[in-house]
């Protein structure tokens, strides 16, 4: 019989922790077949940020460190500076990376460090509980936005991927959604791209921002969670090539 | 090689921590110790290595803490209010075990305090500084050529013990010049290999550098092979100076720019014939706390001169175990103790029931 997919060997084969329908293990994935596919699993370092993620190295077969809350691309940073020929990614969730992390992933941008950076936007903190993150939807109910957010009091969500966009020391950003079968293609192709640009020395950061379920928080079903982000969720953070 | 030059300490620290074999400095900018960065900026290309400046002290120890993960002797500067948002890094490089070199170039505080300076920092640095059950190596500088001497010491050390050392030096050691002598010496101690680092997996097993330990009982696992390591730091690696200790009636204590002070003063005291001596701490963790103790069951009196509000005073409190009375003297806030009013302290001190115990002529 034909093998028409098979689980790579960059991945470790064991469960994970997620809930049912999180999207953190289709991402995981995608990170470890792309390193596969670019051969690039023995000079590959990864940082786990602080959140769900945290066990990134667990499951993904390359060296790891596990960082502070959102400093991920300055570790990175000290990294890659030291270690050109290395492959340097993170793997940060918006309360990460575009909260308390919002500085470091700006400038490391700014610098045009040469790194790779998934962004997994769920629309919420995950491994806290449920509470409001800083691309957490208008009228989404959290614990800590419990009549729904508003833009007025805790403004808009924030569109990361548009703000780097525009950063000259960015090269490549692409915003994907894990809402179904072609998504998730489309997903592997960005993240595979933005870790060929590394390789190849592209002149600066690369980032894929991946609109992620959480049915868990979202208080929904995993195919309903799939549907707000194809119906909801994407309308307000198109997907799409931003930018390279 | 060994030409004497004449250097700040700012720079002085900067090229020796090149000559010590530095891979990566991070820094931000920060007064009283910007010749650093200034400094670093230019040095570090030229020897092909890495400078960074970074967009904050919580990006520069994070730096560090990246590049010291992958097996780089890595170091960021600063001063106080940076170092507090620092602590959060350091925290971590203890949790990882990872070794660093971080400098503290103090200067006036809390808050903003003002760029004089200041030993206001001795709390923090010798108390963990930041969340956690962990310790920092701490050298403390008195002169320019300490400030030099003491790099490759400090990366030896947090090379050895996987573990951060601090330099805490201030605004007067950072900007003075002195002459110095600088040359790269041969590190006589056997580090360990860096087996730990990340590297790329190639070959080998995967390496994972990590500070959070779930399962139950682990992290106190991991807590006790901490302090077996602080243990060791403890038994192996304290530092003092004594001076002028001969039949002393009045022991002073003191580090860093105080104890310069604090020795004239002694000298100054001596001439008159007041017997005063120096115990100078150069860890300030490990403290010199069982020379302290001994000293106390020989003297019965002992002053702490510090640039701060009463720090170190603690630890000699805490060292003499109440077998001997401990006077304080401080200035804080760029506030710098005079060799007069020490010398005043001692004069008073020495005729108020201190002195050598078991020898006569007590008031």
């Amino acid at each position: 019989m034909k093998t028409v997919f098979a689980r790579t060997a960059v991945l470790k084969d064991c469960s994970t922790h997620y809930c049912p329908g999180c999207g953190h293990g289709i991402a995981h994935r995608l990170v470890a077949e792309a390193i596969d596919e670019l051969g690039i699993q023995g000079r590959t370092i990864g940082i786990a940020p602080v959140g769900c993620s945290v066990l990134l190295y667990d499951y993904i077969d390359v060296d790891c460190i596990e960082v502070a809350h959102g400093r991920a691309p300055a570790v990175a940073t000290g990294m890659k500076r030291t270690n050109p020929d290395k492959i340097v990614f993170s793997y940060q969730g918006d309360g990460d990376l575009a909260s308390i992390g919002a500085a470091e992933i700006l400038h490391a941008g700014h610098r045009g460090e040469q790194l790779t950076v998934i962004f997994i936007n769920n629309a919420v903190y995950g491994m806290t509980g449920g509470q409001m993150a800083p691309t957490t939807m208008l009228n989404q109910v959290t614990t800590t936005s419990p009549k729904g957010r508003s833009a007025v009091e805790q403004g808009y969500p924030l569109q990361v991927s548009e703000v780097m966009a525009v950063l000259p020391g960015v090269v490549y950003v692409e915003r994907t959604a894990l809402d179904g079968g072609a998504g998730v293609r489309k997903t592997k192709k960005a993240i595979k791209h933005a870790f060929e640009l590394q390789v190849e020395g592209a002149p600066g950061l690369a980032l894929v921002e991946v609109l992620s379920p959480c049915p868990t928080y979202w208080r929904m079903p995993p195919a309903k969670a799939m549907k707000r982000i194809r119906e909801e969720m994407s309308k307000f953070f198109p997907v799409g090539r931003l930018k390279g | 090689m060994s030409e004497r030059v004449l250097m700040c300490g700012n720079k002085a620290l900067a090229e020796a921590a090149i000559l010590a074999g530095c891979d990566a400095y991070f820094g931000y900018p920060i007064t009283p110790q910007n010749e650093i960065p200034a400094y670093m900026s230019r040095r570090m290309p030229e020897e092909g290595r890495v400078f960074v400046q970074s967009e904050s002290e919580l990006a520069a120890i994070s730096m560090v803490f990246g590049a010291s993960a992958t097996g780089k002797r890595a170091m960021t500067t600063s001063s106080s209010p940076g170092i507090s948002l620092m602590q959060e890094g350091i925290s971590y490089l203890a949790g990882a075990e990872l070794p660093a070199v971080v400098v503290n170039v103090m200067r006036g505080g809390p808050g903003l305090g003002n760029i004089a300076p200041s030993q206001s920092d001795y709390f923090q640095a010798t108390r963990g500084g930041g969340h956690g059950d962990y310790r920092t190596i701490v050298l403390a500088p008195s002169t320019v050529q300490e400030m030099v001497d003491f790099m490759p010491l400090a990366f030896d050390l947090a090379d050895q013990y996987t573990m951060t050392v601090l330099v805490l030096a201030d605004g007067i050691l950072g900007q003075m010049m002195e002459p110095v002598v600088l040359e790269k010496k041969q590190s006589k101690r056997k580090l360990p290999p860096k087996d730990w680092a990340l590297t790329g997996a190639n070959g080998r097993k995967q390496h994972i550098v990590r500070s959070l330990w779930l399962a139950d009982g682990r992290l106190e696992e991991q807590n006790r092979k901490l302090q077996t390591k602080y243990e060791q730091v403890l038994k192996n690696e304290v530092l003092f100076e004594d001076y002028r200790l001969e039949g002393a009636e009045v022991v002073v204590v003191a580090y860093g720019v105080a104890a310069r002070i604090a020795r004239s003063a002694v000298d100054s005291a001596r001439e008159e014939g007041i017997a005063a001596g120096l115990i100078r701490p150069i860890t300030l963790w490990p403290f010199p706390t069982e020379r302290i103790g001994k000293a106390a069951d020989k003297y019965g009196l002992f002053l702490a001169v510090e640039m701060n509000m009463g720090q170190m005073v603690e630890d000699v409190r805490l060292a003499v175990e109440g077998k001997a009375s401990v006077l304080f003297h401080g200035r804080s806030g760029g506030g710098v103790p005079a060799v007069e009013d020490i010398v005043g302290i001692l004069r008073q001190a020495s005729g108020s029931g201190g002195g050598e115990k078991g020898v006569g002529k007590r008031k």
